[in-house]
């Protein structure tokens, strides 16, 4: 058995409108899906050009989980403790850091070389991390 | 939980990583409950319900993880690192490093050989924790 690739990845958000507005208008992702299911709105994204890898932007809430546990889910999240983390790969990290700043997408590490590449750190609007790298060839 | 709650955790977490990204500069809690739209005595209590630690402590800690982590990365000396992190005298630095880490920034330095993964989670796992 041999898998061959990631093909969707899930992050919880508090409001789906809002998540549309930051990984779309401002990251430049694309809206992939956006299908309201009866029991949820199926939300997805992907980095243009490559729609084979989505992300879904999930509301955490019922049935799915208790109104209990979805508070907990919430509380997690927004103190960036629930674990939901995007690593993205870009030609030049320098310049899109700069880009971000300027729609003012919080950042959290600034750029910085490290042995595998060039990295900065932000957070979407709900408290998951993203981090965006300028990779070095591997060795 | 009510949307107060969330509201305020993501105004704790803004503050946090505002320490996280901009350790070297003089933060002071004044600074830090702006970014948080707080009173300064409402954002120490409501850090601390939050993280579970002091901002003070939490600062002072990221400061010693940027120190250990330039200590194994480059070849800087301590009192030029002491100063990149924020710390204005090596003295307290000196004396801080050895209490939280357990030994001098010169014997760390010699015994720990570095680690090639995203600096992020250098930084969420190597900072000396309050919690063991």
């Amino acid at each position: 058995m041999t898998m061959n690739a990631i093909s969707r990845s899930q992050i919880y958000v508090l409001d789906q409108d809002e998540a549309l507005d930051f990984y779309v208008g401002k990251l430049g992702m694309e809206l992939n899906t956006d299908q309201d299911l009866g029991f949820m709105r199926w939300l997805t994204v992907n980095l243009p050009g490559d729609p084979e890898r989505e992300i879904l932007l999930e509301k955490p809430g019922p049935p799915a989980l208790d109104p209990a546990t979805a508070a907990q889910v919430r509380e997690l999240l927004t103190k960036g403790a629930l674990g939901g983390y995007l690593f993205m790969t870009t030609d030049d990290a320098r310049k899109t850091h700069e880009d971000l700043v300027a729609k003012g997408v919080e950042i959290t590490d600034e750029p910085e070389e490290r042995p595998y590449g060039i990295d900065f750190g932000i957070r979407d609007p709900f408290g998951n991390r993203i981090r965006i790298g300028q990779m070095f060839p591997r060795a | 939980m009510s949307r107060a709650v969330e509201e305020s955790n993501r105004a704790m977490l803004r503050a946090r990583d505002a320490m996280d990204r901009a350790y070297a500069q003089p933060l002071d809690i004044p600074v830090l409950a702006r970014i948080a739209y707080v009173s300064e005595a409402h954002f120490i209590r409501t850090f601390r319900a939050t993280f579970g630690e002091t901002p003070h402590r939490y600062l002072q800690r990221r400061r010693v993880e940027r120190a250990m982590a330039l200590l194994v990365e480059t070849d800087r000396d301590v009192t030029d690192i002491c100063h990149a992190v924020g710390f204005s005298s090596l003295g307290t630095f000196s004396r801080t490093f050895r209490q939280i880490v357990g030994e001098s920034p010169t014997d760390f330095r010699r015994r720990t050989a570095p680690a090639n993964v995203p600096s992020c989670f250098m930084k969420a796992w190597t900072r000396p924790s309050s919690f063991g």
